[in-house]
């Protein structure tokens, strides 16, 4: 007799979005299931992990860290390690230091970076700016003209300046772009909306619908991107049929759970571990929930997150 | 799947006689449709009714509790989607533990015991293990010796064993704890099924895969046992992730009465050995449909981010979570540290005092009742406001408990500025940045 399947393909699916040129060019999304359901259709592109590098360096003091980037003393050092850690679909390469409050970096510095950085590593990079919005609009555009050719996935447009960031990047350069906006089903579909009117065809956008540790709210999260991706294959909303790409690392790094001292939290144990821990908790739950690509950065998070992913599709 | 108002209607006495507390039988017929009142409401039903009925409108999962006190609830679920409406049972975490392993098990068990935002987070079940075929594992007289030991521990047991010989002797002692006989397979389950209606306790099932799961559960809910949990088998982590998609799948969406039952995943023996592994298996499940997942132990790293996430997960989307409105004192602050507020929504809460606690600035961190909103929801609701703010002051009475007299408010409702001096006298109040994220260069910088 047995368990009478019922298999849940739909008839929409989510835009598949490809990062890169030549031969290591990755794609995300394209499938017709929900989160990780192969067993429903197979899923051709597997969820992807980004790997952040700052331009700012890693944390300091975590001996994965220290040992991993051991002896890498310049960011484009950094993103050539980050290049081999196994399990690294794709690099991210953060522009932290172009904002105001950390040093201003000038563009000119910023985008000469980039350059160096893409010509020195093998996997797709994407860009993320400073999170200065204003800033963000001039050194994205200029990131955007210097790259032109190499399909870089560019993050983030926001509602305050996607004109400039988008246009630039997807319009003119021909890149790809994310969409960002704060953990709300309606002003994702508003922004895409507004991006799309620019012109840009939707198979070079990605969205970030927002990020948060686990125990931080991270309910809303979840929510959020499992109603997104509920409306884009059961009602085929061209609106919000853009992959999800979340970015992990930089919330989990952040939250009391993975920086309290050893001294002042003796009970908690090893701060690696409580970070690392962290890292792969919340990773894992967003993929479940629904995102197509993950940001992380300790190199077991990246190892341990990328095998699950293998183990299920 | 569920029954139409119309169709119960028609099975009704249709005489509104109004025993049942509704005002006509239509009324009464709606509500049984939507899951809201139970058909046993009607006492004129008469007994066909009911035996057509009530299959229909029972809910399509059932709930399973556990533990001593039955404090333990599994299932219930209506929804596959939390946005749906609410998850309403939490998953439970449970540690493996054996014979050689238990003394050095259970000191690391206890450790992990801690309250987060109200809520007890600690390891709810001891998984048991009986496997004879290992070497250094327990005999018989061993294992009745280790689930002993474990039922005095005020935790739910699980009970990982197929032999029903060494089950009976098993439940003989430790039956008052209402444990899980996790044993029933293809092989052996109508002598499992004969211990636990005997010792009224749930019945674990397993199958090597999803068809003899299912054929084991429905020969089982022939037999009229209707107390099971399904195990979603360790073959493979894509197997088990099926099984628990398609069990809850199976009930919640297509109606499939046999698999509406919680389920059991065991990520300890998914990926054995490998902590970061179970940490990636045990959140997985967590948002999809484990109902109980065993793990080969539960560190603190592992049980920060995973009580964290399951609290998110089955907070009620209708329903904020909240802290509890008091005076926090942060990085040891004391009397003569500054004062800074914000609302009891737990999600600002968390974010503003991780972010004040990252600053180094001793601290007392007052949390008013706003109602659970955040900042500038609570302003618009009037939930925060100079008044609020003031009565706070004189209910947790903080001119006697601080002598500090400057406050800091947050940047978002920087208009309160003038209001809350008037109302608070002698106070110096300065308005924070708008976001936490700026917290940490203001308050070192300024204080």
């Amino acid at each position: 007799m047995g368990f009478k399947r019922e298999p849940q393909v739909f008839s929409g699916s989510i835009n598949a979005v490809e990062i890169g040129a030549g031969e290591n060019k990755i794609t995300i999304g394209g499938e017709n299931v929900l989160p990780l359901y192969s067993f429903d259709a197979p899923i051709e592109n597997r969820p992807k992990i980004g790997v952040a590098v700052s331009d700012m360096g890693y944390i300091k003091g975590i001996p994965g860290f220290d040992a991993f980037y051991n002896g890498a003393d310049t960011v484009l050092e950094m993103a050539k390690r980050a290049d081999a850690m196994p399990g690294a679909d794709f690099l991210v390469l953060c522009l932290d230091s172009a904002h105001p409050n950390n040093g201003d970096k000038s563009v000119e510095e910023c985008v000469a970076l980039v350059k160096e950085v893409i010509s020195a590593v093998d996997i797709p990079v994407v860009v993320e700016g400073s999170r200065h919005l204003e800033k963000d609009g001039k050194l994205l555009e200029k990131v955007a003209e210097a790259t032109q050719g190499n399909n870089i996935l560019i993050l983030s447009a926001h509602e305050e300046n996607y004109k400039s960031v988008a246009a630039a990047a997807a319009l003119v350069y021909d890149h790809n772009i994310s969409a960002e906006s704060a953990v709300d089903i309606n002003l994702a579909k508003q922004l895409n909306v507004l991006i799309n009117v620019l012109g840009i065809k939707s198979e070079k956008m990605v969205m970030n619908l927002g990020s948060a540790a686990g125990g931080y709210g991270f309910e809303y999260i979840a929510s959020t991107i499992e109603r997104v991706k509920l409306a884009a294959l059961s009602q085929n909303d061209a609106m919000l049929k853009m992959p999800i790409i979340t970015p992990v690392s930089s919330e989990t790094w952040a939250v009391k759970e993975s920086i309290a001292s050893e001294e002042d939290y003796p009970e908690w144990g090893s701060l690696e571990e409580r970070g690392v821990n962290m890292e792969i908790s919340t990773a894992a739950a967003c993929l479940a929930a629904g995102s197509n690509a993950v940001i992380l950065s300790h190199p077991e998070s990246v190892k341990t997150v990328s095998e699950m992913i293998g183990l299920l599709v | 799947m569920a029954l139409k108002g119309l169709d119960i209607f028609k099975l009704t006495p249709k005489t509104n006689c109004k025993d049942c507390g509704n005002a006509t039988c239509m009324a009464f017929s709606m509500k049984v449709a939507q899951g809201a009142i139970e058909l046993a409401k009607c006492p004129h039903l008469s007994e066909e009714a009911l035996a057509t009925l009530g299959d229909a409108t029972a809910p399509p999962m059932a709930k399973i509790t556990l533990g001593a006190d039955d404090s333990l609830v599994l299932g219930g679920e209506t929804v596959l989607f939390r946005h749906d409406k609410t998850f309403v049972s939490k998953n439970l975490y449970a540690v493996s533990v054996c014979a050689g392993c238990y003394d050095e098990k259970i000191t690391a068990i206890e450790k992990v015991d801690y309250d987060r935002l109200g809520e007890r987070m600690y390891v709810e079940m001891l998984n048991i293990i009986y496997d004879p075929g290992k070497p250094g594992a327990s005999d018989k007289e061993s294992y009745i010796e280790l689930v002993k030991k474990a039922a005095s521990k005020n935790r739910g047991l699980i009970l990982d064993c197929k032999d029903a010989d060494v089950a009976k002797e098993v439940l003989e002692v430790c039956a008052a704890t209402k444990p899980l006989l996790n044993g029933a397979d293809a092989s052996n389950y109508e002598a499992m099924n004969k211990l636990a209606v005997e010792f009224g306790v749930a019945l674990g099932v397993s199958g090597d895969n999803l068809d003899e799961l299912y054929d084991t559960a429905s020969a089982l809910e022939k037999l009229g046992n209707k107390n099971l949990v399904l195990d979603v088998g360790c073959v493979s982590v894509k197997d088990a992730f099926e099984g628990a998609v398609q069990i809850r799948r199976g009930a919640l969406k297509d109606g499939n009465r046999t698999f509406g039952y919680p389920s059991i995943v065991n990520v300890g023996k998914l990926a054995p050995g490998n902590k970061y592994m179970q940490t990636a298996l045990a959140s997985l499940f967590t948002l999809k449909y484990g109902s109980i997942i065993i793990m080969e132990e539960m560190t603190f790293p592992q049980a920060l981010p995973l009580y964290g996430l399951r609290q998110n997960i089955f907070t009620d989307p209708q329903k904020p979570m909240k802290v509890e409105p008091g005076i926090y004192p942060l990085n040891g602050a004391d009397e003569n540290s500054i004062c800074v507020t914000t609302v009891d929504f737990a999600l600002t809460y968390f974010v503003v005092s991780g972010e004040l606690e990252r600053s180094g600035v001793p601290m007392n961190l007052l949390i008013s009742d706003a109602g659970g909103y955040s900042v500038l929801t609570a302003w618009a609701a009037g939930k925060l406001s100079a008044s609020s703010l003031a009565k706070f002051f004189k209910e947790f009475d903080v001119e006697t408990k601080i002598k500090n007299r400057t406050l800091v408010i947050p940047g978002k409702v920087a208009v309160l500025k003038g209001e809350i001096e008037e109302s608070l006298p002698g106070w110096k109040v300065i308005v924070a940045p708008g976001e936490a994220i700026e917290a940490v260069k203001f308050f070192k910088e300024k204080f």
